[in-house]
């Protein structure tokens, strides 16, 4: 037993204790040295500063031709050449960027609701809802779902020409198409950490203090869930964008005169054997964004996992 | 009147393999300050009676039969969800077996310490961390001013097991209710930590129900002990006479098996066979098969019944006074 004499509890003792380390601030201490995910972090805040503020830089715009530069070669005028309408290359990687990085973030902002929602209900409610829920993901799973996503931007294509909508529309479709492919893995993520959450003792003795049913979900699962989904979310932004590239170089994405990473790459991919800088600056673009999206993933996972790190 | 009377209490679970009838008839009760043992092999139904009690069974599989628990006049078991919220935490709380995984991992300690007396006590967020502090100062964490703005993680399992209890006697509950506190822990930590709840039990004058499968921590810490065996309470008794006046067969054969208390070199003294399978009704008593005083007149219904005053068996034989057990 103890016989020390308490401490008495002054006020700037507790001032002093009011500034110590969250566990987000432990968090971002650990990710901090992490080096890849630094250099990931930087890379996407660059990234994003470049697509949002270039296009007011640019002399040029997107859509502005100059057909009798045909596609030339980089060069002090055109840093990174013109495409062969003689549009300026820079200024499209740009505007292709903002969309690129648009349906990244809003796709997985649809998906992470849809599956964390979908995952949480499943796993705290249990029984036979969470079996049937369960099971219709396993449907959904086995379902090519490339071909799913091509029927869908089909379709709404057609739809689209026929009620005269813009093309943004075939945007809005995107995300929305792509959001609901990808939100499966979410929910089972989300699912599988609330099941076992709810068998925690610490659930229990939540229980046992007298909380109700919102605050532990609220106080106690959540937070416990929160570190996976952050790290899946990450990911999955670099895996929409690739998705959605994908689409875009199959011609069902993104259409003209509006351009992604993914249709530059497409139309650079056509010229290439002539003029490769078509190619290679939105490839290049495209892929140190992926590589530092996933950097930047890996290194919050191992950031987060507080048990893994320091028990 | 009693602080908590437990009357026929039965919690079955239906599973798969049948309905286990975990806790089958169970009625008890415990005094305002009183300490109350309840000691019984692995699936006896200790843990399920005090799971029952505060509500904490999953529905299903669990389900709550018949019975009643008076609290204050609230029947723990049949009231509403706001009242049980209002009594759960505050007046009747709850210290885990395993101190490693009854504290959320990604909560501060005063944020956990502190949420009993957020919700109950409606304090304010500031002084509801003076008290935390307090609280924690008091189970004997040192330095408990910057101590209390760790993580679990950060504790032992003998400190985190100082908070838990902390945290159950925040709100200074009239029954606490302690299952296995210190199966987790090492040898001295749990003398250190029987104490601290003694010590806290006689501050607050708390009354403490213990379970445990430590026939010797049960011994030191109870006045009265309750034994169970396959979901039935089979004695019932004062510490001492329960220890030194065995009544029931499997109380004496219980006791016969402590390792300490057989001459060295013998060959450790076990009970034979294996406990009732309890997916399977059992008429009579449970003991039957194991015991050594068994006759045809055991197979017949029994009732806990006192054979002296304060001192209360299941064995008929014993209530009949055909058998005198020797220790």
């Amino acid at each position: 037993m103890s016989e020390a004499a308490p401490i008495p509890i002054t006020s700037d003792l507790l001032a002093e204790a009011e500034q110590g380390a969250s566990l987000w601030k432990d968090a971002w201490l650990r990710l901090r040295r992490n080096r890849l995910a630094v250099f990931g972090g930087i890379v996407i805040i660059i990234m994003t500063l470049f697509c949002l503020i270039g296009p007011w830089a640019s002399p040029y715009s997107y859509e502005q031709q100059d057909l009798g530069l045909y596609a030339s070669a980089p060069g002090a005028r055109h840093w990174f050449g013109t495409d062969k309408l003689g549009r300026d290359q820079l200024t499209r990687i740009m505007y292709g960027g903002r969309i690129s990085l648009s349906v990244g973030i809003c796709a997985t902002l649809v998906s992470l609701t849809i599956g964390v929602l979908y995952g949480a209900i499943g796993g705290y409610v249990g029984g036979k809802l969470d079996i049937a829920m369960m099971r219709i993901v396993d449907i959904l799973y086995a379902l090519p779902f490339t071909i799913f996503v091509i029927l869908l931007m089909v379709f709404t294509r057609e739809l689209a020409s026929q009620f005269n909508l813009g093309a943004e529309w075939t945007l809005y479709v995107m995300f929305g198409a792509i959001g609901a492919v990808e939100w499966l893995t979410m929910a089972r993520i989300v699912r599988g950490q609330v099941q076992s959450l709810r068998k925690q003792e610490f659930i229990e003795a939540a229980h046992a203090l007298g909380l109700r049913k919102r605050r532990i979900i609220l106080r106690h699962m959540i937070p416990n869930v929160l570190g996976p989904v952050a790290v899946y979310t990450t990911l999955t932004i670099p895996a929409v964008m690739l998705l959605e590239a994908f689409l875009s170089f199959l011609g069902l994405g993104v259409q003209p005169p509006l351009s992604s990473w993914g249709t530059l790459i497409k139309d650079g991919a056509e010229l290439m054997e002539e003029f490769p800088w078509l190619l290679m600056f939105p490839a290049a673009f495209f892929s140190l964004t992926l590589f530092s999206l996933n950097f930047l993933g890996d290194g919050l996972r191992d950031a987060l996992d507080v048990r893994a790190s320091k028990d | 009147m009693p602080l908590l009377q437990v009357n026929d209490l039965r919690t079955y679970f239906h599973t798969r393999n049948g309905v286990v009838r975990a806790v089958d008839g169970v009625s008890f009760n415990i005094q305002k300050g009183e300490t109350l043992g309840i000691v019984g092999e692995s699936g006896s139904g200790k843990s399920v009676t005090c799971y029952s009690l505060m509500g904490l069974i999953p529905k299903p599989p669990g389900r709550i039969e018949s019975g009643q628990a008076l609290f204050d006049d609230v029947d723990l078991l049949h009231c509403r969800d706001s009242q049980l919220l209002k009594i759960r935490g505050k007046r009747i709380s709850m210290v885990f077996q395993d101190p490693m995984t009854s504290l959320n991992p990604y909560m501060r300690i005063q944020d956990q310490l502190a949420e009993p007396l957020l919700i109950h006590e409606q304090l304010e967020r500031k002084e509801a961390v003076h008290r935390a502090i307090r609280a924690l100062e008091e189970v004997g964490v040192p330095d408990a001013a910057r101590r209390i703005r760790s993580y679990p993680h950060e504790f032992s399992g003998g400190m985190r097991q100082r908070v838990m209890i902390a945290m159950a006697l925040i709100t200074k509950p009239e029954l606490l209710i302690a299952d296995e506190p210190t199966t987790a822990l090492d040898v001295t930590v749990q003398a250190q930590i029987l104490e601290l709840i003694k010590k806290m039990q006689h501050e607050l004058g708390t009354a403490v129900i213990l379970i445990s499968h430590d026939l010797g921590v049960v011994a030191g810490f109870c006045q009265r002990v309750l034994v169970m065996y396959a979901g039935r309470i089979v004695e019932c008794a004062p510490t001492e006479r329960l220890y030194y006046h065995p009544k029931h067969p499997y109380n004496r054969a219980l006791q016969k098996s402590i390792p300490a208390l057989q001459p060295k070199g013998a060959d450790l003294y076990t009970i034979p066979g294996l406990p009732p399978d309890l997916s399977k009704p059992i008429t009579g008593c449970a003991f039957v098969p194991r015991c050594e005083f068994a006759r045809e007149i055991c197979k017949s219904p029994v009732e806990l019944t006192d054979v002296e005053p304060g001192h209360a068996t299941a064995c008929l034989r014993i209530q009949k006074g055909e058998l005198e057990l020797e220790r």
